[in-house]
């Protein structure tokens, strides 16, 4: 079965003042239509450098695919043109953003901006257009969505907000939804409502998510693979259970470890909570040949500081960038 | 706006995880906020909260419709020598008095408020079309279209602008058209780089992302998504620019660069220059007239700057 879309080698590069930097160093992986992928990592890891350059969104200028390839449906975003690219975004490939107070334009209403979408992309009449602006609202449970709609974006709850926004990116049920922490702004009982709106509308219109958050609890809750990322690179990828039971990587070990709950449910005793020491290096350090996340690791030998670890695979096709990944 | 506050904590206090407790707080949003207010809406009564502008307002308001109706009452022709020269207000019912031909000042005035007003709001408009477009343009595009156009804008702002415009009316002819198209092309700039800077900084912000991301294009970005929201200073610097046009126009009259066939109060003040000592109230009256609608219109764009700047908004 071929992936709706897989990512090949990707090499993604950002021009910085010190020079030129591998945000997103070789990183494949595939997508399934209607699944659920995680990428999980600290904030600069390029988690959301993966999402920018699916949907093309690459900082102008700065940023730009070095090598590799994006293949959505065997087609190669990365050469599309931008006509082709607006086709897709939106209609194919929707995003839903992390800040719901301002990814939404402050001087229309959300009925117009729900709309709008639906009017570029499904060509439907004003009149249609609102009709079915209104029916999605309703869906993602807005409620009294016919009066709602007349709504200016700042007249709503952040929770509110990103329902909105989920329900501009579901307009015209696009294949892929990628949602790049779509709750780390909101409250912890709204980030249980969205999840489980999310999980409704995905059952609903079929569309394979791609989850991008740093929260280890997100992970759990509601993807099926995920991927670990780290210094843009992939360090781990693999079924959420396996990784989750039996981490390959000192560095998901880690992030395991921050996260009370987790620990708790996975294991009888309750070990002390671990933070991972060091930060995540700069971008100038990005791309060397040696295992980046070295500085901060037990595990470290001569090994890891010379060379960039081998992908090793598991038998439960869990894959680990590590050098020691037997013993962690 | 309380409304607001008190919806996101009723969320926040919400303890269930199930819909039941979000269907709650929205329904209390929805009784607080008993309908959806328009932002100009809110933007109108920070307005009238400016005493000082909401009084401009109202005299401009008089002033317009002086402009428009005045002359149609007051029938007396501008041009028409009524009386003996160098008349004193009041004498002989002129109630502004003659000017060295013997011309009823008052009409003058009168005629001259819808010249005035017109030149100064047509300039204002051509020089914000102009502005905004090059404005929009370098901020959105950036790259070589920004350094070109910056350059050029750079370019028209260091020419001196009397002399420029001046120029531009001696090339051309002093008529109106040409007048106003004069003071368009030394103003823009200000326009220009107050759209570009606007620019600049909303692009960047995450709703022009996120409607990037559902498939707009370039035009649709720059026209409904940045620009609505640019719109705000634009507006401001609009109605002072209204203002600053009239001065412009009536400097250009005072000079003598003026259609000798239309009134105008800075060509009533102009052609009344030399006997500035002898009869002073020939120039006091107009020069009143300028005054006090530049005044009233600066008052109003400054209440436009309080009820627009989201600074100083309380949201």
């Amino acid at each position: 079965m071929s992936a709706l879309l897989s990512v090949e080698n990707l090499r993604i590069e950002l021009d910085t003042r010190a020079g030129v930097a591998p945000v997103i160093d070789d990183l494949s992986f595939s997508l399934n239509a209607g699944e659920t992928l995680s990428f999980v990592g600290e904030s600069g890891c390029g988690k959301s450098m993966t999402a920018l350059a699916i949907m093309g969104l690459l900082p102008e200028k700065i940023g730009r695919v070095a090598s590799g390839s994006i293949l959505f449906n065997g087609e190669d975003i990365t050469k599309a043109s931008d006509e082709r690219l607006r086709e897709i975004r939106g209609n194919d490939i929707s995003m839903i953003f992390q800040e719901p107070m301002t990814s939404l334009n402050p001087v229309f209403t959300i009925g117009e901006q729900v709309a709008e979408v639906l009017r570029r992309h499904q060509k439907l009449g004003r009149k249609a257009a609102w009709s079915t602006a209104v029916e999605l609202l309703n869906s993602v449970r807005i409620p009294d969505a016919a009066r709602r709609a007349k709504s200016y974006p700042h007249q709503l709850s952040g929770g509110q907000r990103q329902r909105v926004m989920i329900a501009m990116a579901l307009a015209c049920k696009p294949r892929i939804l990628i949602a790049d922490e779509p709750t780390t702004a909101l409250d912890v009982t709204i980030q249980a409502q969205i999840f489980d709106l999310l999980e409704d509308l995905q059952a609903q219109t079929g569309s394979a998510i791609i989850m991008i958050t740093h929260d280890m609890g997100v992970v759990a809750e509601i993807a099926e693979r995920m991927i670990v990322m780290y210094a843009g690179r992939m360090v781990e990828h693999g079924n959420v259970d396996d990784v989750l039971s039996r981490p390959r990587h000192p560095y998901t070990k880690g992030l395991i470890g921050c996260v009370p709950h987790l620990m708790a449910t996975l294991t009888d005793s309750r070990p002390e909570l671990t933070e991972i020491s060091g930060i995540v290096p700069g971008l100038n350090e990005f791309g060397q040949n040696a295992c980046l996340f070295a500085s901060r690791c037990n595990l470290v030998g001569q090994q890891c500081v010379q060379a960039r670890p081998k992908e090793k695979q598991f038998e439960n096709t869990q894959l680990s960038a590590c050098w020691h990944a037997e013993s962690v | 706006m309380n409304d607001l506050k008190n919806d996101s904590r009723s969320d926040g206090l919400a303890q269930n995880t199930d819909t039941q407790a979000d269907l709650n707080a929205g329904i209390n949003a929805e009784q607080l906020t008993t309908k959806a207010r328009h932002p100009a809406a809110d933007a109108l009564g920070m307005f009238l909260k400016n005493r000082a502008a909401t009084v401009a307002l109202f005299f401009l308001v008089l002033i317009i419709i002086t402009g428009i109706v005045g002359p149609m009452v007051y029938k007396t022709d501008p041009f028409d020598m009524v009386w003996a020269p160098f008349s004193p207000p009041g004498a002989e019912g002129f109630l502004l008095g003659t000017d060295y031909l013997g011309r009823d000042i008052l009409a003058g005035i009168l005629y001259g408020t819808r010249v005035s007003l017109l030149v100064g709001l047509s300039a204002a408009l051509m020089t914000v079309f102009i502005g905004v477009s090059i404005g929009a343009m370098a901020g959105f595009f950036r790259g070589w279209v920004e350094e070109a156009l910056m350059r050029l804008t750079e370019f028209f702002q260091v020419l001196p602008t009397l002399l420029f415009s001046m120029v531009i009316v001696a090339l051309f002819g002093p008529t109106l058209p040409i007048i106003t198209i004069a003071i368009g092309a030394v103003s823009w700039p200000a326009v220009a780089r107050i759209t570009r800077s606007e620019f600049l900084r909303i692009r960047e912000l995450e709703y022009v992302t996120a409607s990037r991301a559902s498939g707009s294009k370039n035009a649709k970005l720059m026209f409904k998504v940045i620009l609505p929201n640019a719109l705000p200073p634009i507006i401001v610097q609009a109605a002072l620019m209204v203002g600053s046009a009239i001065l412009f126009e009536a400097g250009l009259s005072f000079l003598g660069l003026t259609d000798p066939n239309i009134v105008s109060w800075g060509q009533i003040i102009g052609s009344n220059r030399p006997y500035i000592l002898d009869a002073s109230y020939t120039v006091t009256f107009p020069g009143l007239a300028i005054f006090f609608t530049v005044l009233c219109l600066s008052l109003v764009g400054d209440g436009l700057n309080d009820a627009l700047n989201p600074k100083l908004r309380q949201r």
